[in-house]
């Protein structure tokens, strides 16, 4: 079998060594003898029909309003995706542009596109450092939060995990992220994926169950030095 | 008031020393408090000016170059030499230049500034010259974003009074707008070797420019490097290692010339022979009998420009990684370095060591033993194989490796 990653804007949005989720996935899989295909996909570029996970990335404020046009144009595509149970992680950036807007700090509207039931208002200062959730899900998350928009999730229900150490979506209400259908939404960098080895499989065991109609048993793998270094980051100073 | 505050500096200096602290912030401190005008008016007398070095990378040892090289046309140079990159620590060197008649006997002042203390500087100082390398990612926790970071150093160069440098190869860097302009460069060939920020990751190279650049870094054949200038070349043998260490001498060769426009470029070049790399830059040691080579590496750019110039099986090799507040909180630039040139790394160590294990074990480097504790890895790592070391680090623990290795605190 062969999982196929829509690696949305690598080059706009590559900062913080995101681009890290999208080989944890890939190593993942082809430890489990599963294939993978990664599409990076460009501005203007067509989405393939076949994917089967969708990841997008952090980066620089410049990189965002490159891709906004574009993100526009392939909203409704994505959307429907995203509708249909598509196992999808958006970090940061493109996290904010899957609500429903980014106010920014020059006045200006940047619209998203709708895909999650959140907005985003520029906050006064950067939120940065270590960070550690606890998610209901996945237990504790540990990563690195790096960004000055606010974010408000409608139903805090929907959070991906609520703040043990750091500020998450707005630093006052003490959710992190968002989780809707098979599509997680979060501020987490680090890369999220390596040190957080079970959101890595959840989405892995979502695509193939998504593909095949069938539930997925993944193979277990050695973690040790994944837990080690989860363990060094939850320890870590702000 | 100068007067004043020289003895009120250098007395606290004294006693800071005296009870066994290196003494740079303080002194620094009180000065700046007391006479917001002592910079200006001690470096405004120099004949030739005050010279600032910034960027991301590089700082340090291309600092080091433009001093050696003003000291070998005959000029006595001021410099900051601690690496305190900052307002106070050059107020902390001054004070311990000067007389206490405050005579400050040197010709033109070189100082190392990183981006954000480089506008401060401006505002208590006038700088004569510039040179700008890069703008990479380094420290994002610290300054937010690479677009910011460039946006320091247009600062920077809006307050310079006679000519900007600038490296002609960063696309932040060369469209900063400046008074007077000199650029350095790359050749067409040696383009490959620097891959631009941007593309790190996908390996293009859309680099193409027009602009004109004063100095060309031409070639490097093992040592031997080739520089031009106005299509005249001259190559000499340098002692400095690593590729980006050899540009950044064409960005120090084009800022002397416009310091001392009549050296022949002929003579800079040599002279730039003997100048060695800044301390953790390329330094070598011998412990348990071992060559080690320790590199300092603090962001993905230089990590991997270091890895170009220097992976080769012939090593063994460790990495230790370091998040304290100098090397930066966030350990995620990590996986913006590809580490497929090396085959194995014998140690992982610092704080972040499980980290840098887990980021090798994503790229299928195997990794011998991961030891948090360095001075336990340094010594396992040179009791083990026949083979000469190669360490790379982050600031701060270079400076712990450092400490251990030489059994005394240097910082």
């Amino acid at each position: 079998m062969t999982l196929n990653i829509l690696h949305l804007y690598p080059k706009e949005m590559n900062l913080y060594g995101d681009h890290g989720n999208v080989l944890a996935l890939k190593r993942r899989c082809e430890w489990r003898g599963i294939d993978t295909k990664v599409y990076a996909y460009e501005p203007g570029d067509e989405i393939p029909d076949d994917i089967d996970i969708i990841f997008g990335g952090g980066g620089q404020d410049s990189g965002q309003s490159k891709i906004e046009e574009d993100l526009m144009k392939i909203a409704p595509k994505l959307k429907a995706m995203v509708e249909d149970g598509m196992p999808t992680l958006v970090i940061c950036g493109v996290y904010q542009l899957f609500g429903k807007y980014f106010h920014t700090h020059e006045d200006k509207m940047i619209d998203g596109i709708d895909v999650m039931n959140l907005y985003t208002e520029a906050g006064p200062t950067r939120l940065i450092g270590n960070i550690t959730i606890e998610s209901p899900q996945f237990g504790e998350i540990v990563g690195y939060e790096n960004h000055s928009g606010l974010t408000y999730i409608e139903n805090k229900d929907a959070a991906f995990g609520k703040v043990v150490v750091g500020a998450g979506n707005n630093g006052t209400d003490g959710t992190e992220g968002m989780i809707y259908k098979n599509c997680i939404g979060t501020y987490l960098h680090g890369p999220i994926l390596p040190k957080n080895p079970k959101v890595a499989d959840y989405i892995i065991e979502k695509a193939i169950e998504r593909k095949t109609g069938e539930k997925a048993n993944l193979a277990p793998l050695d973690d040790t030095i994944e837990e080690r270094a989860h363990k060094v980051s939850a320890s870590r100073p702000r | 008031m100068k007067a004043l505050s020289i003895l009120l500096g250098k007395s606290v200096k004294k006693i800071a020393q005296l009870k066994g602290s290196n003494g740079s912030a303080l002194p620094g401190l009180l000065v700046e408090k007391t006479d917001r005008d002592f910079v200006r008016k001690v470096l405004k007398n120099l004949p030739y000016g005050v010279v600032v070095v910034s960027g991301t990378n590089g700082k340090t040892t291309t600092t080091k170059i433009i001093t050696e090289l003003l000291e070998k046309q005959g000029l006595k140079v001021f410099t900051n030499k601690t690496g305190s990159n900052f307002v106070r620590g050059v107020i902390s060197a001054i004070l311990d230049s000067i007389s206490f008649t405050g005579k400050f006997d040197y010709d033109i002042a070189v100082l190392e500034l990183d981006e954000a203390y480089s506008v401060k500087f401006c505002e208590v100082a006038d700088v004569d010259y510039a040179l700008l390398l890069n703008v990479q990612r380094d420290q994002l926790d610290r300054f937010g974003e690479i677009d910011y970071t460039a946006e320091l150093l247009q600062k920077l160069a809006s307050h310079v009074k006679k000519t900007v440098v600038l490296n002609r190869e960063d696309p932040r860097v060369s469209k900063i707008e400046a008074k007077n302009k000199s650029f350095f460069g790359l050749s067409e060939k040696m383009m490959s070797f620097f891959p631009s920020d941007d593309c790190l990751l996908s390996k293009e190279d859309f680099r193409v420019s027009t602009t004109k650049a004063k100095v060309i870094f031409e070639s490097l054949e093992g040592r031997e490097a080739e520089y031009s200038m106005d299509g005249q070349k001259c190559s000499c043998h340098l002692t400095l290692k690593g590729n980006y260490n050899a540009y950044n001498a064409a960005g120090a060769l084009a800022l002397c010339l416009e310091i001392l426009p009549d050296v022949p470029f002929e003579k800079l070049v040599g002279d730039l022979a003997n100048i060695k790399s800044a301390f953790g830059r390329g330094e070598d040691f011998v412990i348990n009998g071992k060559n080690v080579e320790l590199l300092l590496v603090k962001n993905p750019s230089a990590f991997q420009l270091s890895l170009t110039s220097f992976a080769d099986d012939d090593y063994d090799y460790m990495i230790c990684i370091n998040d304290n507040d100098a090397d930066g909180r966030d350990v995620s630039w990590l996986w913006n370095v590809d580490f497929d040139c090396l085959r194995e790394v014998k140690y992982v160590s610092g704080i972040r060591a499980a980290d840098m294990a887990l980021r090798l074990k994503y790229d299928g480097v195997k990794v011998g033993v991961i030891e948090e504790n360095l001075e336990k890895a340094l010594n396992g790592f040179t009791s083990e194989g026949d083979k000469p070391k190669r360490i790379f680090s982050t600031y701060t623990s270079m400076l712990e490796l450092r400490k251990i290795i030489l059994g005394k605190s240097l910082i």
